[in-house]
């Protein structure tokens, strides 16, 4: 199972490598990372997804939360959240294919950010189903390259995270 | 008054009462070396640094305090890295400052620059790298505070050379706050509650407790809360002291040398109550298939050790020690609880008694001199009253089953890592916390080269330490495998030995040696009653084996009986 989590760590030097050290050292997986700067800019957010049973899902978050410098773990397992990625894809394009590139691009949303005589770079934001309709339909034309940010989440309503530091607290009903 | 980072650094480190410091030299140390040269600190230069974070965790187990060591850069500190991982696995408190080449060179592949801090991430609880003077003090306040609160743990602090010279404003802080960071130290009530309703509704129950009951200093408790209701313990071997190794219900250690009752009252239990303690798989055995009867009840200041390996009924985050105090409350206030508990649970200690009976530990007493004869003998003359450090495996596992542990911090072993040549190193630093105490290492012949050349370290301070060698001439635990599971193909584990009184002498320590069972006597008792380091060298019998033994991956109740 693919899982969503926040890490709300201090904005300092060395708290990724604790983060990616905890994923590789205890054999976790990240399918994707995603980093940088809160309102707050002494915090940094990371976006992880993660893939594993509730097992090893239960002992990631544990971990995460144990490391010094992190100051709260969102698991957005029992959650309604929205999760988005961006994703920049250079495909072929010629007199031919233009006006479909473009038809296409229009339908999804999405930009053409640059262009040249044999190529459009395209934007293109969304969740994973969107984005994998959108790569599956140019894919025939031929990508020659991409890169994606990986997913970003946030809960919906009005919830909000509160960077409250961690509280001294007796244990919680499961542990 | 402006001070310089050699001069902060002494001074929080007075501030924070420690009294003794093991260290090595080098470049990148000088400044501190040079402000220590006046202060009333005690400095054990050790000869090897792994050394140093070895004496100061033992150091730390014995006295219960932060143990502190300072080595320089470079090789200085990746000499440290064994005794900071030996230290992590079992969650010893420990505060090891290694110096740094200057700010600007680091990155640069400078003389005698590792990156430690890199280096020591995943075996440390916390680490630090010192980029101002300005911020020393403070990290040398959090670095104690993560190192001794929570789950301990050894936390590493990096000072380039530049920031030990440089000026600062001086003010120890006297308080601290790291808004990521707030240990869980009381449990739930609800949960204390529900554990409380389970136990008294059992009718097979076992303690099962390890190293946080000694952490926590729980052992008082744990000891009137199981004698109130007669619940039988068994110890991991982390847990050995934290319970009265000689009362009835002592079960004796679990897991893979454990004793027959306690692998089997686990095996047959309904409801264990687990207390600090981590599920090992050296305690566990194959994890299907501990305990298949029984619900469990984990407490445990670390939610990570929680369901980790063994699946919990009724988890209760926080400090042992508190738990056990709610627990007690409990059973003060609500008599009824446990009014039929004693009457429901009396087949249970018949049969873990009849247990304990039948299949007591013991050995072959023909043949040669028996390793396990010498702990007894050990034991008779120290009363229980030593401090005992081990090596690793056999000697460690003799140690563990044939001296009765009577008091908590009174063993010092190397449990989640079995690091060889923890056990010198540690029985100096405990030496120094404790100038009056006996100190036995039970070593190998093996083990006890792995940092041997501490015995200059041990003459120089006049740290009287024994050093028993059950001396059987192999890497024993490996030679066991080997007889056991390899035909006997004793490849890389017969090593020749030196003459260890030679040694001994040679350093200026006593030295002793003993061949025959007659001799024991009287040899251990002049070596434990000089004032000086001694080695005593004891020729056991070359092929005994420790037993019980449950094969890696079996389940407890598949134990291989003598
Ligand atoms: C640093 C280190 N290297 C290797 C091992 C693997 N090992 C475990 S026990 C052992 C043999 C120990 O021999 P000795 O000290 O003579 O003890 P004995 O088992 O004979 O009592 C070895 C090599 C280890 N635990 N630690
Ligand atoms: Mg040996």
């Amino acid at each position: 199972m693919r899982h969503t989590i926040s890490v709300l760590v201090e904005n300092e030097f060395g708290v990724l490598s604790r983060i990616s050290g905890l994923f590789s050292g205890r054999g976790f997986n990240i399918e994707s990372l995603c980093v940088a700067e809160t309102l707050d800019p002494t915090i940094s957010t990371m976006t992880i997804v993660t893939t594993g049973d509730d097992a090893i899902i239960e002992q990631i978050l544990k971990q995460l939360n144990k490391l010094i410098n992190v100051i709260k773990v969102i698991d957005f397992r029992d959650t309604d959240y929205v999760s988005r990625e961006m994703v920049l894809v250079k495909v072929n394009a010629d007199e031919k294919t233009r006006a479909e590139i473009l038809r296409m691009v229009e339908i999804f949303r999405g930009k053409i950010i640059d262009v040249s005589p044999k190529t459009y770079t395209i934007m293109i934001t969304g969740d994973e189903e969107k984005l994998r309709a959108f790569l599956a339909l140019v894919r025939p034309l031929g990508i020659k390259d991409l890169v994606r940010t990986g997913p970003i989440a946030m809960a919906r309503g009005d919830k909000t995270v509160k960077t409250k530091e961690k509280q001294p607290k007796g244990g919680n009903e499961d542990g | 008054m402006k001070k310089t980072g050699a001069q902060i650094l002494v001074e929080s480190l007075v501030a924070e009462g420690v009294d003794t410091l093991f260290c090595y030299p080098g470049g990148a140390t000088l400044y501190i070396t040079d402000a220590l040269g006046e202060c009333e600190i005690r400095q054990i230069v050790v000869r090897h640094e792994q050394g140093a974070v070895h004496a100061s965790d033992g150091y730390a187990r014995a006295s219960g305090k932060v143990g502190v060591s300072l080595v320089t850069s470079g090789p200085g500190a990746t000499n440290t890295v064994t005794g900071i991982a030996t230290a992590y696995m079992d969650s010893i408190p420990l505060v090891i400052l290694s110096c740094q080449v200057n700010t600007a060179l680091i990155g640069n592949d400078a003389f005698q620059e590792a990156d430690i801090v890199g280096i020591t991430r995943p075996c440390t609880k916390h680490n630090y790298l010192v980029k101002d003077v300005k911020d020393l003090a403070r990290i040398i306040k959090e670095a104690f505070h993560i190192a001794r609160s929570g789950r301990p743990g050894p936390v590493l602090v990096d000072i380039p050379k530049d920031v030990s010279a440089n000026m600062a404003d001086f003010k120890y802080p006297d308080k601290i706050h790291i808004r990521s960071y707030q240990p869980t130290y009381f449990g739930h009530p609800g949960q204390i509650q529900r554990a409380m309703r389970q136990i008294a509704s059992s009718k097979r129950p076992v303690l099962f407790t390890g190293g946080g009951i000694i952490l926590s200093g729980a052992s008082q408790e744990l000891t009137k809360f199981a004698e109130a209701l007669s619940i039988p313990v068994t110890n991991t071997l982390m847990g050995l002291g934290g319970f009265p190794g000689n009362n009835d219900l002592f079960l004796g250690m679990l897991g893979m040398h454990g004793t027959y009752a306690a692998n089997m009252a686990i095996t047959e239990s309904d409801l264990i109550i687990a207390m600090g303690a981590r599920f090992d798989d050296r305690a566990t055995g194959k994890t299907d298939e501990f305990a298949p009867h029984a619900k469990v009840i984990h407490i445990d200041i670390d939610p990570t050790s929680i369901s980790k390996n063994i699946k919990v009924d009724i988890p209760i985050v926080g400090d042992t020690k508190n738990v056990l105090h709610k627990m007690l409350d409990i059973l003060a206030e609500e008599k009824d609880l446990f009014k039929g508990f004693q009457a429901s649970t009396s087949e249970w200690l018949k049969k873990v008694a009849k247990w304990k009976k039948d299949f007591p530990l013991t050995y072959q007493k023909n043949g040669g001199l028996k390793p396990q004869y010498v702990i007894e003998k050990i034991y008779g003359l120290t009363k229980g009253k030593a401090i005992i450090a081990t090596e690793v495996w056999q000697n460690q596992m003799w140690a563990a089953q044939f001296y009765k542990f009577l008091k908590p911090r009174t063993l010092l072993t190397s449990g989640g890592l079995g690091t060889m040549g923890y056990g010198f190193p540690a029985a100096i630093g405990a030496q120094a916390a404790f100038p009056k105490s006996l100190v036995i290492d039970i070593a190998g012949d093996g083990s006890i080269q792995m940092n041997i050349q501490e015995l200059a370290t041990a003459v120089q301070h006049k740290l009287p330490v024994k050093v028993v060698i059950l001396n059987n001439g192999y890497l024993g635990m490996v030679r066991q495998w080997q007889e056991l599971f390899y035909e006997k193909r004793y490849t890389w584990t017969c090593l020749p030995c030196p003459d260890f009184v030679k040694v001994a002498e040679a350093y200026g320590a006593a030295g002793y040696r003993i061949d025959k069972e007659k001799d024991i006597d009287k040899v251990l008792k002049e070596a434990f009653g000089n004032n000086q380091p001694t080695f005593i060298d004891v020729h056991v019998d070359p092929g005994e084996c420790v037993y019980p033994m449950v094969p890696a991956g079996a389940s407890l109740k598949d134990m291989l009986l003598v």
